[in-house]
């Protein structure tokens, strides 16, 4: 197969065969969908970066200096809404995953083509309306939307954004039907199932609980909206609804939500461990089985977030019990990547440095996890800053890392030119100390008893705050030089070869970039995902 | 590339097989996270019936039992009609194609022409839910088995609450498959289809099975159980 990376070199390729601005939206390339969702969602994310700054601007100050309590409510609201639903949660698969699925298993395209264009429509349309209720006014209700308040007091923007969630939501079922089809039937011939890299298992494992849990929350955010609308009461306590009834049907897929956002970014993992350790995966079956357990277990349970909304001790229990359980699979992830590093040869690219922090900061998420999947520990610290440091933890140490770190790994296949290592590696590094300057503190501020969603707050936690903003005016330093090497090198980048790195997998068997078929002939897959003894020519790693 | 494919057959498939497999789990998947959605709404009805057993059968008595049958069985018979233009599809016969999918829509269209009635009535009479919802046990839920009296009118606003969601959302999904009945009739008059070409139908044909699964669900559920 190599001589296609011979022949193909200054050919035409998916992004120069043809340039114009319909050539791009009416498009049905998956190439061409994942940059037009990383261009996107580049955009969703700098708006939630803002609102974040804007939270840690006012939190300098004990008082509460600049905004109303109206206006802090709306602005941690936007944070929350535009982060998780509009930036999280598509990131990684519809970006990397719409871009590699197809190419990694050796096919032309996802299996709905038409489908998955439509699913960047619907999520731009989704997106208009969550900007729009922004524009208007915002939404103060926070991302969860907790009833009664959202659907009975709240005074702003809830059914717009509702709407703008259902929809978002919507455009994520369809990416999710669409990959797990084509993983079932566009696999090349020799592909097996245990071929697969653990990107594509990852995204499988994610794409069923997209499908499984999505609608759950479209319904909920569904009825919300009606009950503002049409004055239906299945939340509301007047009519004998019950509120939690909603925080049930809400966790039930927000913490499944979690593993949507996390477990993408554990795909990538596997793919830059593997590469800068120029090894196989240690366990490939059970780190890809991990995936599958993290993605049935997480469906049960959301009640620990619920120990304290008037749940029964017993079910607290089960739950409690059940997210225990559900860190072994994580864990067991965290362990086979460290066991891969051992004796590899390792080399500090860019992506792996990302690669390298994810293990920490996952690790110190998920352990402050279980804290909080201890009932009474919960007790203590439920709606503290401490949540609020551990889910960023999980949240940008994991996904929003792994997103960066495949962002500089297959940036060169993707755009076809090499971002400046020294620089993009500076910012990497940056980014990990501005990071844990933000968060640490807040782990400290909230076992202290500093509620979240205030902007008030007694004088003696005023250092740490100051803390933690000061390190966010680090991570904005931090995002500027890392967005900013990536822009320099689309203009003066030196041209990428097929394979920089080099690494393993199908993708890098295709040019810089890759050809808008993919593929001259279908690929036949030979050999096991990982087997960089036969790039390397050393004697075969450890196998599972 | 050499493109040596039927023109039915995309550039991303390799076989005509490959794609209607592709098509058909496609549409399952598409109905698992159906059931979920509706699985939402279902779950709220048993948890609050449970909680309001009175109210919920009082409530039912509200319903109008004989438009509800008669809905039920127009559905029953859509689904037949949609199961013979999938067999036409099979045999390749574009025309009849077309006319199972005529008889399809016809069906839908009085469905959702008997639902708008009962709405309409529900409207005149103060049912619907919010500020002029009026419930007055002696007129609306004369023969049920318990004290209606002693119900609790907010309780039985709730399943009218109940009622209106899962119908509505049940006849959003009928007026969205008779559009695409008309996509595909379109496409069966154009003779588009043949006996190795007809996965839209057959496709379809699910989607369509699932809305009427969903009915039979709701109907007794809505109307019936309670009801002696
Ligand atoms: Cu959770």
């Amino acid at each position: 197969m190599s001589e296609t990376q011979a022949t193909t070199v200054n050919e035409t390729n998916y992004l120069n065969a043809s340039s114009t601005l319909r050539s791009w939206l009416l498009t049905v390339d998956h190439k061409r969908i994942g940059i037009l969702y990383l261009v996107t969602l580049t955009g969703f994310l700098l708006i939630g970066g803002i609102a974040a700054g804007l939270i840690r601007l006012e939190l300098i100050n004990a008082s509460g200096r600049f905004f109303s309590h109206e206006t802090y409510n709306k602005i941690f609201t936007a944070h929350g809404v535009v982060m998780i639903f509009f930036f999280l949660l598509p990131s990684i698969p519809a970006v990397f995953g719409n871009f590699l699925i197809p190419i990694m298993i050796g096919a032309r395209d996802l299996a709905f083509p038409r489908l998955n264009l439509a699913s960047w429509y619907i999520f731009v349309i989704g997106g208009v309306f969550g900007l729009s209720a922004l524009v208007l006014g915002g939404v103060d209700t926070g991302w969860t939307f907790y009833t009664p308040y959202s659907s009975t007091y709240a005074n702003s923007h809830v059914i717009l954004t509702a709407l703008g969630i259902f929809v978002a939501g919507f455009s994520s079922i369809l990416t999710g039907i669409n990959f797990i089809v084509t993983i079932h039937k566009m696999r090349a011939p020799g592909m097996t199932w245990f071929r697969l890299p653990l990107f594509v298992w990852a995204h499988y494992a994610t794409s069923i609980v997209i499908v499984l849990g999505t609608p759950v929350i479209a319904i909920t955010i569904l009825l919300v909206a009606c009950e503002r609308l049409f004055h239906l009461g299945i939340f509301d306590p007047a009519l004998g609804g019950d509120p939690v009834l909603f925080q049930h049907l809400f966790w039930f897929y927000s913490h499944p939500a979690v593993y949507i956002m996390v477990l993408p970014g554990m795909g990538v993992m596997s793919e830059l461990i593997a590469a800068f350790s120029r090894k196989r995966i240690f366990g490939y079956t059970v780190v890809a089985m991990s995936s599958m357990a993290i993605a049935i277990i997480g469906f049960f349970v959301w009640g620990h977030h619920m120990f304290v909304s008037s749940q029964s001790i017993y079910a607290g229990l089960v739950f409690s019990f059940l997210s225990f359980l559900v860190a072994i699979p994580s864990a067991v992830k965290v362990f086979n990547w460290t066991a891969t590093l051992y004796k590899g040869s390792i080399s500090f690219k860019t992506p792996m440095v990302y690669a390298l922090g994810f293990i920490g900061l996952f690790t110190v998420g998920g352990l402050t996890g279980l804290f909080l999947a201890t009932a009474a520990v919960d007790v203590h610290v439920h709606d503290t800053y401490f949540v609020v440091a551990h889910f960023h933890y999980v949240m940008i140490g994991g996904a929003m890392m792994e997103f960066l770190g495949a962002l500089h790994f297959w940036w060169p296949k993707m755009i076809g030119k090499m971002y400046p290592e020294r620089v993009s590696r500076a910012g990497s590094i940056l980014l990990f100390i501005a990071f844990n300057l933000t968060f640490f503190p807040q782990f400290i501020l909230g076992y202290m008893g500093m509620p979240r969603r205030y902007h008030v707050y007694p004088p003696e936690f005023q250092l740490l705050h100051r803390m933690s903003s000061l390190g966010a005016g680090l991570l904005f330093i931090s995002f500027a030089v890392v967005f900013g090497s990536l822009l320099w090198s689309l203009v003066k980048g030196k041209k990428a070869p097929a394979n920089p790195w080099p690494a393993k997998g199908l993708e890098w068997e295709t040019s810089s970039p890759p050809p808008t078929f993919n593929f001259d002939r279908i690929p036949e897959v030979t050999e096991e995902a990982y087997a960089y003894e036969t790039l390397f020519g050393d004697e075969p790693g450890p196998t599972s | 590339m050499s493109e040596a494919h039927s023109n039915n057959l995309a550039h991303h498939f390799e076989t005509m097989e490959q794609q209607k497999q592709a098509s058909s789990l496609g549409m399952w998947l598409f109905l698992v996270q159906e059931v979920m959605f509706f699985g939402g709404l279902f779950l709220g009805y048993v948890v609050y019936r449970s909680m309001y057993h009175d109210a919920f059968i009082a409530g039912s008595h509200l319903l109008n039992v004989k438009l509800g049958a008669f809905n039920t069985v127009v559905l029953i018979g859509s689904s037949l009609t949609i199961a013979f233009s999938v067999r036409a599809g099979q045999l390749g016969r574009n025309r009849q194609i077309l006319g199972w999918l005529a008889a399809t829509l016809v069906l839908g269209a009085v469905f959702l022409g008997v639902k708008g009635v009962e709405y309409a009535h529900k409207y005149h009479e103060h049912l619907m839910p919010g500020p002029h919802f009026h419930y007055d046990a002696a007129q609306h839920s004369a023969g049920a088995h318990v004290d209606t009296e002693a119900v609790d009118p907010h309780k039985v606003e709730l399943f009218v609450s109940f009622y209106f969601a899962m119908t509505g959302l049940h006849a959003t999904h009928m007026i969205i498959g008779i559009g695409l009945i008309v996509w595909l009739m379109v496409k069966a008059a154009r003779r588009r289809f043949s006996s190795d070409y007809y996965a839209p139908v057959e496709v379809f044909g699910l989607y369509w099975h699932f809305v009427d699964i969903v009915w039979i669900f709701l109907f007794p559920l809505l109307y019936l159980i309670g009801r002696h």
